[in-house]
């Protein structure tokens, strides 16, 4: 790609090593899938003209869901071309290693079958079009989180792939992933040592909130939060980190500025309630140190250059934060802005790549002489 | 250090209390099974009336859904936010971030058995050890009477 | 068991407020003593079906809740009756114990606030009203009420406002969280427009049961959920507000937050903001950021008060909030998280502020004492 191009995508000072947590790669169209589905399948979806889920977890009209420039000029929509993701994110911030999570909603199709189906289609067609062209990518594996069983499945089925380190669960979802029901995910996910991604997002038959249904997209984005805040709840006090001691939960765009103060009223309140729960061995901020990481986008720190280190030191460590573009979606203007603020070099250093490549197991530190795939 | 009789020993049989006024203080004496304890009744919570709290067990988890009780009736728990104390100790065992209170020494008559480290049965259960540590008093038996000390 | 309860000797207390400040409690719960009680506030039509059928909430609910009732263990009265259903109980273990000069009564009962016969839940209400005013504010003039409206049914709400909204005895109209629908939502409207026109403040208490599930994730399981979960729930609530206009359309609105905690609020108001600049295409309709109507139109009490494990990270909470002349001091009397008036404000605050947290903006918010 040209050098105006990355330029427009480069931040100023680029860092010796950067490995980002989140980025996106969303299907173009269910054409890209039918290669990788039954002839049953495939008959379905042209015949009776299935395009795919309705995930309405980033509207197009939404100027969060997609920066300017972004979309390809050949078509499809933002994150669905390689070549572009390359130039905006992979050689722009000189990336060593980024996740690629694709929000495919798969868990909004409601016939069990076919949504195992597409989840297959899409974790073959993530392999194909997206880990095998480039090194630098790892990915995460898309399951139908609404059947946990078949998640297992299709976790078991491609689990070993060295290019997926990750599975991802939609925040929203149909019952609080602490549940006994949704074991098996867990299961599987420590089974092959895959960290567990809960991702913003989430397309379910429930209400985003405990009140209902919200009129307005920017309600729903800004509950997002208390999604995360919920499911995270759920997970803790029904035990699955004691079930699996070694499992990784990522928070991926989940905002991280509501967490202290969540953290201080669930220890208070675990103390007197923890006889409901008595398999939780830790308080919920050691369970969140020792089992959950936090992507750095969108930043929704306190005002000022000091507020991610405000958080860090409440929240008591530095190795909490993994960088993310979050690429495509729009949170910051200058790509200075998604840089951390107010950190030491070390601390910095460790927010922009050293916390990732140990959290998701990543390759060794060497540095990148040159851009390229 | 003054010694002030509370209850004869057959008012308060095992699994029993009794909460006197005593130089000033409120007090909670306790029988767990045949040994006599004697806390302040102030949680050092919140100043809730800690001896009129109820008598819970230990719970011994191996993982979700499984639960059994131990030491029943050892628990102490808060009456107000649930705080829970080792009858025998004082102790509350939860896990924070906060630094441990003052602890108050506990003195043991002689020719009187307790659990061998139950702070260490408690550590293999799981447990860990919260932040405060209720205030108790020694107590000791002075033929039918039971008597405690209080600074 | 023998359990021998001498009069409750006050044990010194290791540290005292050098300053006894003025005390407004702004969560009380009052319970009936049976259900019988409300018969004769009832109207005929109502009478035999509340004493036979009742109120009948529907849905699962959660149980246990930590402690009996979700009470306080020594809040049961020697009397005999239920917790917070002995008047002189109450009085004296709360209001005199702790030398209150008003204590704000919120008598939350499920069956009327959500009640699913419309007619019933707004008759219902009416009685709890009427026996709040009977049996409670008469009883003791330190007590001020708080209007009970069957808030799914606005039409039955807005005829409760218009009837008891002037008299002098309750200081605002109640409403809960995990609401049927967010309670920004044009539906609830009505309830705004009466509680604008008669000048009352809302106040949104701690809710357990509505008709959705208890998370945007589906049915939480555990009590803990449930309860350290209501913190998620308000702020749902409060964004409802801000998003859907509700202070454009009625802008002398007060809001009061009961027993939701705040711990929630200064990240809420960032998150808000930063998502309005990006998402302000949508709403064109507010005018002004959510950090402003939000500091404008709310106001909220401390319990259960938060409990950072350092002391400087709750003056950073406050800090961050910008919102001292908002914060009211409560108790949630006899619930089991009850808040001691005499620990659970940090000693440490300064003055003026412990001033305001105890008294000054309830009496402000309230309209309590000379404004009267």
């Amino acid at each position: 790609m040209t050098d105006t191009l990355s330029q427009r995508w480069a931040p100023t000072g680029i860092p010796s090593a950067v490995i980002d947590a989140d980025v996106h790669v969303n299907v173009p169209g269910i054409n890209v899938l039918l290669p990788y589905l039954s002839d049953y399948w495939r008959e379905i979806c042209t015949k009776a003209a299935f395009r795919g889920p309705s995930d309405t977890s980033y509207p197009a009209g939404m100027p969060t869901s997609a920066r300017p420039g972004t979309q390809p000029a050949g078509g499809g929509p933002p994150g669905s071309d390689l070549a572009l993701l390359q130039a905006q994110v992979l050689d722009a911030w000189n990336v060593e290693y980024a996740i690629v999570n694709c929000s495919y909603a798969v868990e909004s199709v409601r016939q069990h079958y076919q949504a195992q189906a597409v989840a297959s289609a899409v974790n073959d067609w993530l392999i194909d079009a997206w880990l095998e062209q480039d090194s630098r990518l790892r990915a995460s594996i898309v399951v139908p989180s609404q059947q946990p069983q078949f998640a297992a499945r299709e976790i078991d089925r491609v689990g070993d792939h060295p290019g997926f380190v990750q599975v991802y669960l939609p925040v929203r979802s149909w019952l609080p992933y602490g549940n006994p029901i949704c074991r098996p995910i867990f299961e599987a996910a420590a089974r092959h040592d895959l960290v567990v991604g809960l991702h913003f997002g989430g397309v379910t038959p429930n209400p985003p909130t405990s009140a209902g249904w919200p009129s307005y997209y920017l309600e729903e984005y800004a509950n997002m939060a208390t999604s995360f805040a919920s499911n995270l709840m759920s997970i803790i006090v029904e035990g699955v980190l004691d079930e699996f001691p070694t499992l990784r939960i990522t928070l991926i765009e989940s905002g991280f500025s509501w967490i202290p103060a969540y953290l201080w009223r669930f220890d208070k309140e675990w103390k007197g309630l923890r006889r409901e729960v008595p398999w939780t061995r830790y308080s919920p901020s050691e369970y969140l140190r020792r089992h959950v990481r936090l992507t750095t986008q969108p930043n929704d720190a306190p005002p000022g250059p000091d507020g991610l280190r405000r958080l860090i030191d409440q929240l008591g460590s530095d190795d909490l934060f993994l960088f993310s573009t979050d690429y495509p979606h729009y949170h910051f203007d200058a790509p200075d802005e998604a840089l951390p603020t107010g950190l030491s070099e070390a601390s910095a250093r460790k927010v922009l790549a050293e916390n990732a490549r140990s959290w998701y197991r990543l390759g060794s530190s060497a540095p990148r002489a040159e851009n390229g795939g | 250090m003054a010694r002030y009789v509370v209850a004869r020993v057959d008012e308060i049989p095992v699994g029993g209390r009794k909460i006197v006024a005593v130089a000033g203080e409120s007090v909670g004496v306790f029988n767990v099974g045949g040994e006599y304890v004697a806390f302040r009744n102030r949680c050092p919570h919140q100043g809730g009336p800690l001896c009129e709290g109820a008598l819970w067990g230990f719970v011994a988890s191996d993982g979700p859904g499984d639960a059994r009780l131990v030491r029943e009736g050892e628990v102490l728990k808060c009456p107000w936010h649930a705080w829970e104390y080792d009858l025998r100790t004082g102790q509350s065992w939860y896990q924070t971030a906060r630094p441990r209170a003052r602890r108050y020494p506990v003195q043991v008559e002689p020719g009187r058995s307790l659990v061998a480290n139950p702070d260490d049965a408690l550590l293999d259960l799981g447990y860990a050890k919260g932040p405060f540590v209720a205030e108790i008093y020694p107590v000791s038996l002075d033929d039918v009477y039971v008597v405690v000390e209080i600074p | 068991m023998v359990l021998t309860s001498t009069p409750q000797t006050r044990p010194a207390e290791p540290e005292s407020q050098p300053t006894k400040l003025e005390i407004v409690d702004c969560d009380i719960h009052n319970y009936l003593p049976s259900p019988r009680v409300l018969t004769k506030y009832l109207p005929e039509r109502w009478r035999a079906h509340h004493e036979t059928i009742g109120p009948r909430s529907p849905g699962a609910r959660f149980a246990p809740q930590a402690y009996p009732g979700a009470m306080r263990l020594d809040a049961w009265p020697t009397s005999g009756l239920p917790a917070g259903s002995d008047r002189d109980f109450l009085i004296a273990q709360l209001l005199d114990r702790y030398d209150m000069s008003y204590g704000i009564l919120n008598p939350l009962f499920t069956g009327a606030l959500t009640q699913t016969i419309e007619e019933y839940g707004a008759a219902y209400c009416a009685a709890v009203n009427d026996w709040q005013i009977a049996e409670w504010l008469e009883y003791d003039n330190r007590f001020r009420g708080t209007i009970q409206i069957p808030l799914e049914y606005p039409e039955g709400s807005v005829r409760e406002i218009e009837r008891l909204g002037r008299h002098p005895g309750f200081v605002q109209i109640g409403l809960t969280s995990r609401t049927a629908e967010p309670l920004g939502r044009r539906k609830y409207w009505p309830i705004y427009e009466a509680a604008a026109r008669y000048d009352l403040a809302l106040g949104m208490h701690f809710g357990t049961w509505g008709r959705n599930p208890g998370s945007g994730c589906g049915h939480p399981a555990y009590y803990i959920e449930m309860h350290t979960g209501q913190g998620e729930s308000f702020q749902e609530i409060v964004t409802s507000l801000v998003c859907e206009g509700v202070f454009e359309a009625f802008p002398t609105l007060r809001f009061a937050l009961i027993e939701g905690g705040f711990g929630w609020l200064a990240p809420l108001i960032w998150r808000l903001d930063r998502a309005y600049r990006l998402l302000k295409c949508e709403v064109p309709h507010l005018k002004r950021l959510p950090s402003e109507y939000i500091r404008e139109h709310f106001w909220f009490t401390t319990q259960p008060v938060e409990e950072p494990p350092r002391p400087r990270d709750f003056d950073q909470l406050l800090a961050d909030l910008l919102m001292d002349d908002r914060i009211m001091f409560a108790t949630d009397y006899p619930h089991w998280d009850f808040d001691s008036p005499e620990e659970a404000i940090p000693a440490t605050l300064p003055l003026d502020l412990r001033r305001k947290i105890y008294s000054e903006n309830a009496k402000e918010v309230y309209r309590l004492g000379d404004g009267e």
